[in-house]
């Protein structure tokens, strides 16, 4: 082309004309096949039509150089979108690779290779080191380390043993596993997540909606205004006696031509979900649609289900107080004394003991139903329990000032000392009250059953300013309607559980999040928002993910609409010429896609 | 009844031209084209002739959107 523009034509008209022809069908062949389908199928307003009227008009105009330019541009323009788009998709589906692509299935000592959609329930399938585990299933043989980071973005791998439940997505990095299987294929966990990703984005947020909406206005009254550009202004002219300058303003009709393809935002908006979508996935958080990275974004009041969420839902024990000997003793004594319980209590001794019980140690055990058991260790009478019990017997317990559950211990009628044992503190529960804070969520109020003086200790620990204690699961539900009722319609509301007997207050919220929702299905059924471990940073991290996309498609919005408006006014008043359009159409196309692609970039937020 | 179908499109909005197109479409009660993921959802009406409503669709899709494929 450039050849063309140096050879001196000027006084050939049609052999110039000739010329140009031939970039200008190379390029734009195609488009002008598309656009004449498009007036055949009565789809006038595409943007192969658009592209076609423009440089045909253009070219008519005898503006040549401009009209294969506009054609080329757009041409690139096309391939730059579509391969960034492919790349997108390819970047998401490798950050989600969980998706196994065989199975191991072992039938009379035969190690057989199958697709994993053929294998049935309680087949025995095997895992080798590096292989993904590809179906939900209890291990029956073997043990190993198996690395979750793909499902849950942590990079500590977990150890599992014979009869541990394992979850498809996994990789087993050491030795090699046997697998009963417990689920099909299609209900494991590996394959609801990939479901659950690649869904997302059918779910439009009110962004995606008003795009929609809006390029279906856009791209007919650019149209029609620059049919009216083109025909107005001349006849105004001729009217008042004006040289009427037909090919000027027909050549500024054209240039609203080009800005009119909508395609810069449509596409964008959708890619930045995506992308927000795939690398939240990656880090463990599974957000199951675009409405919901909307309203994630908005998130001001945060309510936590306090056990699971800010407590890790087991008891262990946390001190012992008063005891008249070691401590050490006292644990080993109400660890034999409970052995025979399958109380909670008595497993978090047992665990605090953290030696095998010598049940041949116990005998003459009289369990009293809510006080605690009395029975016979080493020739000696134990008794452990709760106030009741040292009451019954008769014997003066020291109150404990802690809270918890605190189990009382008396030696043949003596008071020996009392055990207490509380339910822990997620590790990370105080810094993750401090990181949503930063977020911007203003409210954070923690809901629980428990008695007041635990859930005001909890509170206060991890530095929750509101709580109500005492609730029953259906309270929650009322609870978080009275919260929702006081907040507006910018200010959301996050109900953050653990999946365990919350899903209506999940439903009932603006937002539910499940934590630690690893292979529980009731909790990825309800909750729009997913954390796969059960990390309370990631509420905070979701919320930054959330609000970075958010970001993202405002400015892409906000550019793209603009540049296109500036543009179609600069136009108007023939200021900007025909490449200034291709800027704004392809140009501003090819920036809102690489700004789209930030979107996929979460790791470090 | 829902069904998913593989869906090859190149633009955002001829997707969305297409998921108009598809709502259209007697037998259908609702569609979402999801142009990222290539996928489209159609939720067909009940007693609906599956096969023969997207036929249908295809055929509509093809009018909005000359280059679009739907695998059935």
């Amino acid at each position: 082309m450039a050849v063309l523009l140096l050879l001196p034509l000027d006084d050939k008209p049609i052999l110039r004309f000739a010329l140009f022809m031939i970039p200008y069908l190379t390029v734009g062949y195609d488009i002008l096949r598309k656009a004449f389908k498009g007036i055949m199928n009565r789809q006038v307003f595409d943007e192969n039509f658009l592209m076609g009227v423009a440089t045909i008009g253009a070219m008519a105009l005898g503006e040549y150089t401009e009209g294969v330019a506009v054609m080329w541009f757009y041409q690139i323009g096309e391939l730059f979108q579509s391969y960034a788009v492919g790349k997108s998709r390819q970047n998401i589906s490798d950050l989600m690779d969980i998706r196994p692509d065989y199975a191991n299935i072992e039938e009379d000592g035969q190690i057989e290779k199958v697709d994993p959609d053929d294998v049935e329930v309680g087949s025995t399938i095997v895992v080798n080191p590096g292989e993904k585990v590809p179906i939900d299933g209890v291990i029956i043989e073997g043990h190993t380390t198996l690395n979750t980071a793909a499902l849950t973005g942590e990079s500590i791998p977990a150890d599992v043993q014979v009869g541990d439940e394992v979850i498809s997505g996994c990789v087993n990095m050491t030795c090699v596993i046997k697998i009963e299987t417990t689920r099909e294929f299609e209900e494991s966990t590996a394959s609801k997540i990939l479901d659950l990703v690649e869904n997302a984005t059918s779910r439009k947020s009110k962004s995606e909606q008003f795009i929609t909406k809006f390029a279906k206005v856009y791209t007919p009254a650019v149209c029609y205004s620059a049919l009216a550009l083109a025909v107005l202004p001349p006849i105004i002219r001729l009217v008042i006696g004006m040289q009427p300058m037909w090919g000027d303003w027909i050549y500024r009709a054209l240039t609203f031509l080009v800005i009119s393809c909508p395609c810069a935002i449509v596409v964008s908006i959708p890619l930045s979900f995506f992308g927000g979508i795939g690398g939240a996935g990656n880090q463990g958080i599974l957000i199951k649609g675009s409405n919901f990275m909307e309203t994630l974004s908005q998130v001001k009041t945060v309510v936590f289900d306090k056990t699971g969420t800010i407590t890790k839902g087991n008891f262990v024990v946390s001190g012992v107080h008063h005891s008249t000997m070691e401590d050490k003793k006292l644990v080993e004594l109400a660890a034999l004394a409970e052995a025979h319980s399958s109380h909670p209590i008595s497993r978090s001794l047992q665990e605090a003991y953290g030696k095998p019980l010598d049940l041949g140690r116990v005998s003459d055990v009289t369990e009293y139903s809510g006080e605690g058991v009395v029975a016979v260790v080493d020739g000696k009478q134990v008794a452990a329990g709760n106030l009741r019990l040292m009451k019954r017997l008769g014997i003066t317990a020291e109150d404990c000032h802690k809270v918890g559950t605190v189990v009382h211990i008396a030696l043949d009628g003596e008071y020996a000392g009392h055990i207490l044992i509380a339910d822990e503190l997620k590790g990370n529960a105080r810094e993750a009250m401090k990181a949503l804070t930063k977020a911007g969520v203003r409210r954070t109020v923690m809901l629980t059953g428990d008695k007041e003086n635990v859930a005001q200790a909890v509170a206060s620990e991890v530095g929750i300013s509101e709580y109500h204690a005492g609730l029953l699961p259906a309270d929650k539900v009322g609870h978080v309607e009275k919260l929702l009722a006081s907040s507006t319609e910018k200010d959301r509301l996050a109900f953050v559980g653990d999946g365990i007997n919350d899903a209506p207050v999940l439903g009932r919220a603006d937002i539910g999040i499940a934590m630690g929702a690893l292979g529980s299905d009731a909790a990825i059924e309800a909750a729009d928002v997913v954390l796969m471990d059960d990390d309370p940073l990631k509420i905070a991290k979701a919320i930054r993910i959330a609000k970075k996309c958010m970001r993202i498609v405002y400015e892409n919005i906000y550019f793209a609409i603009g540049v296109k408006l500036a543009c179609l006014l600069l136009g108007a008043l023939g200021i900007a010429n025909m490449w200034l359009a291709i800027f704004a159409d392809v140009g501003v196309m090819v920036i809102c896609v690489l700004n789209a692609i930030r979107c996929l970039m979460v790791k470090n937020l | 009844m829902k069904k998913t179908y593989k869906i090859d499109v190149d633009c955002a909005n001829c997707a969305n031209k297409m998921e108009e197109a598809t709502k259209k479409t007697p037998g259908v009660k609702d569609a979402t084209v999801n142009f990222m993921a290539l996928k489209m959802k159609v939720e067909f009406e009940d007693g609906a002739d599956v096969d023969a409503v997207m036929q249908n669709v295809i055929k509509n899709c093809k009018v909005v959107e000359d280059d679009c494929q739907i695998f059935i």
